[in-house]
């Protein structure tokens, strides 16, 4: 048991710490979050070119890192931090786990290719607020060894950016099948919602007989690999909230050290610190989590015996750190008093980006009942 | 980053869990998951005769040096060991202040001599030690100790005068460490000694303290003329706060994890309550306890954080400072939990007059976890200073 960063592990956190402080900061934020894309397109090259973080999981011999979900964390958590805006969750976490995890031979080689390349991609599963594998409602149909799909997905992250997506869709007798298309197939339209956190977009992508041939099958009968996608990039996406949950703190702790009332900076009143220190406990306990989470998927993905455990880590982690995320995010917004709730400071950022996170991939009364489930059976 | 333990530590797994299963059998039966916070003056006999048997096959004092009787065991082992301790069942360690801070304060800051004459007794489990810190007026406030010690020349002995409070296991205790104030004229944590003394002795009286649950685990002790001696003294006069406070930084939180085993059969028996009376298919209690068990996992990953995230300064980290208020409220949240889960049977006792079932001591007793060891307001203000970097609260002097 060694349960904290190797060095290469750390070296690759804080490359991504010193390159995030840098670039992403509350101007390059602002001014990404206020295009329909919501991103950066230089940026997003930069990552990919200079950090090549895009290829974190990617195996060594498709020309990625051939690193796993640990890295992939550690990275993620330091992309909440800095409330970075760019389409890495939908590409990394959500397209390529699930070309990695679903995917043959071809799909990865060819996918996995323009990842490396810079290309966006994201996945589509879920029609209504319903999470999980339960809320597939596209349906494909089967003639002669060509499908057809139809459905509106929602909620599809990077979807009127990305270049191509996973669907999941389900047929007559309830299966649920992958698919792996390029955006531009016909019948395909992607419509970009505007969204309360706008550092993240969100797409509805409606499918209106959109026929594919076999060669964009990646897996049929594919409930569980839907699944297992969906507890990968759930934690992916709760290190991301951990940071958030711990940069909030740092935000208001140093703030609180600096505004000065009665002839004290407020930061030495026990009112504020008794408050901080609930915040501290949230974000180190979070970050307990997800960390050991982040070893369960990695043994999960390599087929350890930690598989089994998959589902009740994510549920674990995305309940704690979407509901200690929002906790810590509000009471930033209370410790800043007046400022807080100002446009020109930054914590109403990191506010709405909690809550929605929080809703996405499960809230935590989801994962909880998931859990309970579990405790119950 | 690692979670998994090594085939050899597993192998020590089997053989913990074997030993123990061997052992705890025949008249140590009745033992199983007794002796507890909140059941701890229940069989002090019979358990200090468990840990006699412990000892007999080496389990006492496991993370201790093998030099001073103990197993050496690394921290992985050392956390197999307590977790497998907890899961068997195995009562609470009556010997706890002995192995815990007893011990590892001797071997830090004791003389050879002191070493000799006390550690042995711990190891073999044949004497039993309790704390004297806490005082009426020192509470929270724990440098404020009034309890006076002064040397007499002509006896060679150190006099020691003055009142502890909250002293678990004072009763069936053989001995006892003392933080008084050697120089009358010192203010806080200056001019303290720490002392180790017998409690069979005229100058020392025992009372318990009757608690909330109607029982007695902590006592107060008063100390009129009480003797020390002059060898009994760890460190020199003066240097008490700072080998108190060296006890703290002992605990890297190996023995939370068999505390943490402890919850898990806590709320085992919650959840087997609730698939009984049918609490489970109510949405809002499967929440809660859904809860309930994410908080205790965390725990779990936090301690193990704990464990490998060693700066080597021996200054604990984030994760390590916030860990006393995380896991005390955790626990005051499961015992009104387990008293939601068990609905009107929850007023309904074990027998007359005031005979507690498991569940229901749980959830009386916690109500001192987020007081006792620091309270949840003096944790916050050890996070926020320690951990934050927030700055202290200006001082207000109370005019006489």
């Amino acid at each position: 048991m060694e349960f904290a960063f190797t060095e290469e592990q750390q070296m690759i956190r804080d490359t991504a710490e010193s390159f995030l402080q840098d670039v992403s900061n509350s101007e390059a934020i602002r001014t990404a979050m206020a295009t329909d894309a919501g991103f950066d397109a230089e940026l997003w090259q930069r990552i990919c070119q200079e950090l090549y973080f895009q290829a974190i999981t990617i195996p060594e011999e498709l020309g990625g890192m051939g690193l796993g979900f640990v890295e992939l964390v550690a990275v993620m958590e330091q992309m909440g931090r800095f409330l970075l805006c760019a389409p890495y969750f939908s590409t990394v976490c959500q397209a390529s786990t699930a070309i990695l995890v679903a995917g043959n031979d071809e799909q990865q080689a060819e996918y996995l290719g323009k990842v490396l390349e810079g290309s966006i991609g994201s996945l589509a599963y879920t029609s209504s607020v319903k999470t999980g594998v339960e809320a597939v409602e596209a349906t494909f149909s089967e003639q002669d060894g060509e499908y057809t799909l139809n459905g509106n997905y929602k909620f599809v992250v990077d979807g009127h950016s990305a270049e191509f997506v996973i669907a999941a869709a389900k047929n007559a007798a309830g299966e649920i099948a992958l698919f792996v298309l390029p955006t531009n197939t016909q019948g395909v339209d992607a419509s970009w919602v505007p969204t309360m956190d706008q550092t993240r977009k969100q797409a509805t992508l409606s499918f209106d007989n959109v026929k594919l041939s076999q060669a964009h099958l990646m897996k049929a009968n594919a409930e569980k690999e839907l699944a297992d996608i969906l507890d990968f990039a759930t934690i992916c996406l709760a290190a991301e909230q951990v940071g958030g949950t711990s940069q909030v703190l740092d935000i208001t702790v140093e703030y609180t050290k600096e505004r000065v009332q009665f002839n004290r900076p407020v930061a030495s009143f026990q009112a504020v610190k008794h408050k901080a220190a609930d915040m501290m406990t949230k974000a180190e306990a979070a970050r307990s989590a997800v960390y050991y989470a982040a070893c369960v998927a990695q043994d999960a993905y390599t087929g350890g015996e930690l598989a089994d455990e998959l589902a009740e880590a994510a549920s674990i982690v995305k309940a704690n750190a979407s509901e200690s995320y929002f906790a810590n995010a509000g009471d930033a917004i209370q410790l800043h008093g007046g400022v807080g709730f100002t446009w020109e400071y930054d914590v109403h950022l990191y506010f709405k980006r909690a809550k929605g996170s929080e809703h996405m991939l499960g809230n935590p009364s989801y994962h909880r009942e998931r859990l309970a489930s579990m405790l119950f059976a | 980053m690692k979670i998994s333990f090594s085939a050899e530590d597993e192998k020590f797994r089997v053989e913990v869990a074997t030993w123990l299963k061997d052992n705890l059998a025949g008249e140590f039966e009745e033992l199983k998951f007794r002796g507890g916070p909140g059941d701890e003056h229940m069989f002090p006999e019979e358990r200090k005769k468990w840990e006699q048997q412990l000892a007999s096959g080496g389990w006492t004092c496991v993370g201790w040096p093998k030099e001073y009787g103990g197993r050496g065991l690394s921290i992985e082992q050392q956390v197999i060991f307590h977790e497998e301790y907890a899961r068997s069942g195995a009562p609470g360690h009556v010997g706890h202040i002995g192995e815990g801070l007893t011990g590892p304060t001797l071997i830090a800051f004791g003389t050879d001599e002191q070493k000799k004459k006390y550690l042995p007794g711990i190891v073999a489990a044949t004497e039993l030690w309790c704390q004297g810190y806490s005082e009426p007026g020192a509470g929270s406030d724990l440098a404020n100790v009034k309890t006076k010690a002064r040397f007499d020349e002509e006896k060679g002995k150190w006099i020691i005068n003055g009142q502890k409070v909250w002293t678990s296991l004072a009763h069936e205790s053989d001995y006892i460490f003392v933080i008084a104030r050697t120089d009358p004229d010192s203010e806080k944590h200056k001019g303290l000694g720490f002392f180790l003394m017998k409690m069979d002795q005229p100058g020392i009286e025992v009372r318990g303290i009757e608690q909330l649950t109607g029982t007695s685990e902590f006592n107060e002790v008063f100390f009129d003329d009480a003797e020390c001696d002059a060898d009994d003294i760890v460190g020199a006069p003066g240097d008490g706060w700072k080998v108190a406070m060296g006890l703290l930084g002992f605990e890297r939180g190996v023995s939370t994890l068999g505390q943490q085993m402890q919850f898990q059969n806590e709320l085992d028996q919650v959840i087997e309550t609730a698939k009984e009376n049918g609490a489970s298919a109510d949405p809002i209690i499967r929440q809660r306890i859904a809860k309930a068990h994410e908080g205790l996992k965390i725990m779990r990953y936090n301690s193990m954080r704990t464990l490998s995230d060693d700066a080597g300064d021996g200054a604990l980290q984030k994760e390590a400072l916030m860990y006393k208020l995380y896991w005390a409220t955790w626990h005051r949240d499961l015992g009104e939990l387990a008293m939601d889960v068990m609905g009107a049977e929850s007023e309904v006792l074990e027998g007359g007059p005031y005979e507690l079932s498991r569940l229901q001591s749980m959830y009386l007793f916690v109500r001192s976890d987020t007081i006792y060891g620091g309270t949840n307001q003096v944790q916050r203000n050890i996070i926020a200073e320690r951990g934050l970097g927030m700055p202290r609260e200006p001082k207000v002097t109370i005019k006489a």
